[in-house]
Formats: C-alpha cells, sequence, structure tokens
C-alpha cells in the first residue's frame, strides 16, 4: 500500500487510526470525575502532541540514520514560526503559504548550518549547531528585533497588509483558516458524563503529521536511508566504497532541517505568535530527549517520545498539592501528609524530576527506548502464546 | 606500462622513514604480492594507492590517471577497490545491505538522492548482490547483522563488498590474517577462482607464505620502507637477501 511492506503499512494504518481517535482515546476519564485532569484531549494539547511529533520525526532522520547530534534543531522551529507568522502578515491568515514558506525557509537556513557544521562530526558537529542556534536566539532578541519582534515576539495585527484577504473593518484580528475553516473551530462531543472536542486546527495538523510520518518511512525504506545508515555504521568504509558520505549527510540535515520549519510553521497557524524563546537551547535539547525516550532511528518512537514528553510538561505539571490531598484525602491525616510530601516532589513544579528518572530508566534498561519496551512486552505475550517459537525468533527484522 | 605505477614515493612520519623512494609497477590481469616485515611500511604503501594518505614525493598513477589530490571516493570510482588490515563493513547493517551499498555505488555513483524509491524493490540491484553472495557461498547469510559474523566471514564479506563493485584493482591487506588453516584455504581458492574469472588485477599484502606463493605472479619484498627485491615467486624463494631479511634462514 502506498508503496510500503505490509509491516510498515500496517503501522502506518494503526497510527492513522490512533491520530484520528485521538480526542476519544485521550478522554477516557468523565469530565468532573477526580481522574479528569489526567485527561489530554484537550485541542492545545493535541495539537501540541502532533506538532512535536513531526519535530521530533524530523529530527529522527537526522540523528537516528546518520548518528549525527543537532544541539540546534530548535533554531530551524523558530526560524519557521517567524516565516510563517509573517506570511500572515503580508498576505494571508490562511495557513497554507505559511506553513509553506517555513518550510522552505528553514531548509535555506538548515542548507547554510549544515554545510559548515558537517564539516566536523562528534562532539564538534553537536557544539557547531548548538552555537548557531543560540546565535540565532540571541540576534531575534537584539538586531533583529524588526523582524522577530525582539522580547514581545510577533503577532498578527488588525492593520497588518494581508493583500491576499479581504480587507475586514470591525477591528478585530482574523483568525487562522484554512480556505475558511477556522483553525480553533471545534465540535463538543456530549457523551454521558464525557465530552470529546474535536478541533479543526488539530485534525489539520495531524493529517501533516501522518504525511510526514509517512515521508519518513519512505526515506527510512529508501536507497538514501540504507545511506544514512552506512554513515552512522562506518564513513571509512563508505569513502572507499566510492561513496561520498558529505553531501548525504547534508542532505539528511536539511530534510530535519525542513520537518522543523513545518512544526514551526504549524506551530504558528494553531496558535499565532512567535517568540525567540522557541529556540533557546533547552527546546534544541527536549527534541533530543524526545528521539531517545522514543526510541532513536525507530520508526514510531519520536512520536511516542514527543506524546510522552509533552503529556508530563502539560498534565503532571498541573497536579498541586491540593489535589493530592483532595486523592488521599481517605487515609488516616498523618499518613495523607507523609504520601503526599513524598510524591509532591515530583509532580507540579517538579515534573522535570520524574522526566530526568524516567529518561535515565530507559537510558540504562531501555536503549531502544520505549519502541524496545513495547517490542519486550510483544515478546513477552508471543512467548508465553507459543513457546516453540520464541527459539526461532530472528532479532535481526528492521525495528518499527 | 603497468595498470599501477608507483615512482619514487617518500612518505615520513615525523622522524620515521616509514616509505623511501619506492618504485612499483603492477601488470594489468597479474597478482602482485607485497611482503616484508612488520612495520615494512606495506599497510602505509596501500593507504598512498587509495587516498588515505598523501605521500610527501613521488607519483601514484592507476591507468594512466594520477590518483594524488584525490578523495578516497574518488579513487575507489576509477576503479580500485580495498580490503583492510582489520575488516571494515558496516557492523549495524545486515549482510544483504552491506552488499547493497556497493551496488549503488557502482550504478549511481559517489551521491545520489533516492529517497523516493523503496530499496527492496532494487531488482538490479539485489541481484547482484545476491549473486555476489552465492559465488562466495554466503547467502544464507544475507539477512545476518554483519557485525554479529565471525571474522573469518567478515573478511569474506569485504571481499564480496569489493568484488560487488567489479574494480581493475583489488587490493587486499593481509586477508587471511588471523584465520584458521581452512578459512585461509578457502580463501585462497576464493581469490584464485576470482583471477581466473575475471579481469582483476589483485595487490595483496600477506605474512603467510603458503598464500603469496598460491597466489603471486609477481612479489615484491619491503624492508624498511625501501624496495628490496622484486622477481617472480621462484626467484624470490631462492634470493639470498629475501632469506636473510625476511623469511630467515629456516624457510
Ligand atoms: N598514521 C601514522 N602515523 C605515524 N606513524 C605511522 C602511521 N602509520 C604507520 N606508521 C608507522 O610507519 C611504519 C610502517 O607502518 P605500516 O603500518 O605501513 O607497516 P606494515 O608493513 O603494514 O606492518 P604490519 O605487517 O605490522 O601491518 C610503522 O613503524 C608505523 O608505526
Ligand atoms: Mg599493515
Amino acid at each position: 500500500m502506498f508503496g510500503l511492506n505490509p509491516k510498515d503499512a500496517r503501522l502506518l494504518i494503526i497510527v492513522a487510526i490512533m491520530v484520528v481517535a485521538a480526542p476519544v482515546l485521550l478522554n477516557p476519564f468523565p469530565e468532573g470525575s477526580n481522574l479528569a485532569q489526567f485527561n489530554a484531549g484537550y485541542p492545545d494539547l493535541m495539537q501540541r502532541f502532533v506538532i512535536f511529533g513531526i519535530f521530533a520525526i524530523g529530527f529522527n532522520i537526522l540523528f537516528g540514520l546518520t548518528g549525527y547530534l543537532s544541539f540546534g534543531h530548535a533554531a530551524f522551529l523558530g526560524i519557521g514560526s517567524y516565516a510563517a507568522i509573517w506570511m500572515m502578515k503580508l498576505l494571508t491568515m490562511n495557513i497554507i503559504p505559511g506553513i509553506i514558506v517555513s518550510v522552505i525557509v528553514a531548509g535555506v537556513f538548515s542548507l547554510a548550518v549544515g554545510w559548515i557544521s558537517l564539516r566536523r562530526s562528534g562532539i564538534y558537529f553537536s557544539i557547531l549547531t548548538l552555537a548557531f542556534a543560540q546565535m540565532c536566539y540571541s540576534l531575534a532578541y537584539s538586531v533583529l528585533t524588526p523582524i522577530t519582534g525582539g522580547e514581545t515576539g510577533l503577532q498578527p495585527k488588525v492593520n497588518d497588509p494581508r493583500i491576499l484577504d479581504a480587507a475586514t473593518n470591525d477591528g478585530v484580528v482574523p483568525k487562522t483558516n484554512l480556505f475558511g475553516l477556522e483553525m480553533t473551530s471545534s465540535t463538543e462531543i456530549v457523551m454521558g458524563g464525557w465530552v470529546f472536542t474535536l478541533n479543526a486546527g488539530y485534525y489539520v495538523a495531524a493529517l501533516v503529521m501522518l504525511i510526514s510520518f509517512y515521508i519518513s518511512i519512505r526515506i527510512f525504506r529508501s536507497p538514501f536511508g540504507v545511506m544514512l545508515r552506512a554513515v552512522k555504521s562506518n564513513q571509512q568504509r563508505m569513502n572507499y566504497t566510492g561513496l561520498n558520505p558529505k553531501p548525504y549527510t547534508l542532505a539528511a540535515f536539511v530534510i530535519s532541517g525542513m520537518y522543523a520549519g513545518l512544526a514551526g510553521g504549524l506551530m504558528v497557524a494553531m496558535d499565532t505568535q512567535a517568540g525567540a524563546d522557541r529556540m533557546f537551547w533547552t527546546a534544541s535539547g527536549e527534541v533530543v530527549l524526545m528521539t531517545i525516550l522514543g526510541g532513536v532511528g525507530t520508526l514510531i518512537g519520536p512520536v511516542l517520545g514527543a506524546g510522552a514528553i509533552k503529556y508530563m510538561e502539560n498534565i503532571l505539571s498541573k497536579i498541586n498539592k491540593d489535589i493530592l490531598h483532595q486523592w488521599f484525602a481517605l487515609l488516616p491525616d498523618g499518613l495523607e501528609d507523609v504520601i503526599v510530601a513524598l510524591i509532591y516532589p515530583f509532580v507540579g513544579k517538579g515534573w522535570h524530576l520524574t522526566l530526568g528518572l524516567l529518561f535515565m530508566l530507559v537510558v540504562i534498561f531501555l536503549p531502544g527506548g520505549l519502541v524496545e519496551g513495547g517490542q519486550r512486552i510483544a515478546a513477552l505475550f508471543k512467548r508465553k502464546r507459543k513457546p516453540e517459537d520464541a527459539r526461532s525468533g530472528k532479532s535481526t527484522e528492521p525495528a518499527e | 606500462m603497468g595498470i599501477l605505477e608507483v615512482k619514487n614515493v617518500n612518505k615520513r612520519f615525523g622522524g620515521l622513514q616509514a616509505l623511501g623512494d619506492v618504485n612499483l609497477s603492477v601488470a594489468e590481469n597479474t597478482c602482485h604480492a607485497i611482503i616484508g616485515p612488520n612495520g615494512a611500511g606495506k599497510s602505509t604503501l596501500l593507504n598512498c594507492l587509495v587516498g588515505k594518505l598523501i605521500p610527501d614525493t613521488g607519483s601514484v598513477m592507476f591507468d594512466g590517471q594520477s590518483v594524488l589530490g584525490r578523495s578516497p571516493h574518488e579513487i575507489n570510482q576509477m576503479g580500485i577497490s580495498r580490503v583492510f588490515q582489520t575488516p571494515e563493513i558496516f557492523g549495524e547493517l545486515s549482510v544483504m545491505e552491506n552488499m547493497m551499498i556497493p551496488c549503488f555505488a557502482r550504478r549511481d555513483g559517489a551521491f545520489r538522492m533516492h529517497a523516493y524509491k523503496d530499496a527492496g524493490a532494487e531488482r538490479d540491484i539485489i541481484d547482484r548482490a545476491e549473486s555476489v553472495l552465492e559465488d562466495l557461498n554466503m547467502i544464507d547469510k544475507r539477512e545476518m547483522t554483519a557485525s554479529s559474523m565471525s571474522r573469518g566471514d567478515k573478511r569474506r564479506l569485504e571481499i564480496a563488498m569489493c568484488l560487488a563493485q567489479e574494480p581493475r584493482l583489488l587490493l587486499l591487506d593481509e586477508p587471511t590474517a588471523g584465520m584458521a588453516r581452512a578459512d585461509t584455504n578457502n580463501t585462497i581458492d576464493l581469490l584464485k577462482r576470482i583471477k581466473a574469472e575475471r579481469d582483476i588485477t589483485i595487490a595483496i599484502i600477506e605474512h603467510d607464505m603458503h598464500v603469496v606463493f598460491s597466489l603471486a605472479d609477481r612479489i615484491t619484498v619491503l624492508a624498511q620502507g625501501t624496495p628490496l627485491v622484486e622477481d617472480t615467486p621462484d626467484k624470490i624463494k631462492g634470493h639470498p637477501k629475501v632469506r636473510e631479511a625476511y623469511l630467515g634462514e629456516a624457510a
């Protein structure tokens, strides 16, 4: 199907179903219940899931396949955001031009940055990309203020030209849309105690994510993908086999930069503002964490990693002391205080601690990330079902 | 004129003269062995041929063209493939993928952005890779991860990868080092067969005299970076200088 082998096609279909059903799947708890705050099925967060999923999918094409660890990819995301918002100011609030231009501009920048950074490998490459990203960040705050809006960032204003849009005179900034379909428009479905929100913006972003995911599968399975893995495995052998690793690596760098730009453009399409903090080095580090947490070099891993980190950032961080006390109210007072005191450092503002611990556990016990975890569990079930097959199972299959 | 002409090549590492005025001519479709004690500069000489090192002075001509100043992948594309002293393969990749890469290099050159195709649907590449694997009796290992194979198989794979490119000159750096006797004999048979069946020139570095005398048409003895003698295997066997410098009286 679509030129995919059956296994990849199955994966794509499963992901597509999950993504379409996400507003329901992520809202398992009825509204108003104690557990409702674990619901992640609201538009803002779901949009972030898929957008950061795109960012991580692209990053994985560089890091997962070639092994080159960029510490500056947030710069391309930020640049994509600025490009998109300028399109919205100058041309139209239709998101299409903004997204296309964000990909192109990020691609051009990553070509320049990659051209220079890829002269070195290993830690020096990482440092060079980090330096570039921090440079972009500082410039956006200082000399480039006329283009970037400096500290205030950029938002569409009422009196922006928007030459392609019909003039509005009601004094409100028009909303981003896809040929009239506003990104903020939602339909709520109430079923008993449950409320499911189907949001236009989410589904647009989700569709883009599915296309990005499909493209990444194609790249993984293509001769080009084999070459990228060869770069990671043994550049010396590549050279002496008549292949030039440089353009392969640069191409991977540019592709992943364009994915980052796409994510930046989509971010603006969903939430019309752009600021320099999106390019800060912690943002670059975050996508590294996402990729490693989910599974470096696997197809679906980066998406899982992005989801896990964004979930913790948005859900765990909202649990405060009062909520904890509420949960454990049934326990005797002394015990309740002890338990709350034990849990509290890991939630709320302390969610980074949980993330850090989870990250350490994954790196130490599951070097293949969450995907490896999933595979081990699946293998466990398989072995239970037909133990005689366990030994003949080959472990050389390409990771999902 | 040989297919490979090395003239007055010198190479120093700091105070060490690794190669001193090396002259070497390898005739087309022959097997030329380079022997010499450890540290004689044999690998250094190969490195100068494939662009890994640039000689301080001298010239290296392959098929009438200079290789100096070209990068390794360009030299390989001219038709020179090399097997290393320690096998250089793509360890994380499967044997089949290892084989496909040189096939792509041969068909598409040093870089081609074919990201839209499915590697598994490249029939001509797969056929070629399979036929070489078949030829070398490795077809049953096609799905194995390369790094999980035995040392002998890794070496065999590396030779297979080089052969898949159909090079005009094949450079082998101690292809049987660390191999069991049986594996060594297999490799000798393999190389003999390659020599008989293909239009290929082979330059081989080897410590194992059994291998050298089974394969070589001509032998160059290198000692302390300088060629001592160059002659046919029979003459080399009896050469007093060689006995003294390298083979020892026991041989
Ligand atoms: N890159 C290098 N830098 C410095 N010295 C080197 C380098 N490569 C080789 N040498 C030195 O040059 C000399 C020749 O080394 P070379 O590897 O060519 O020997 P060889 O004949 O291949 O020996 P062996 O049979 O042990 O493989 C040695 O003394 C070695 O230490
Ligand atoms: Mg050597």
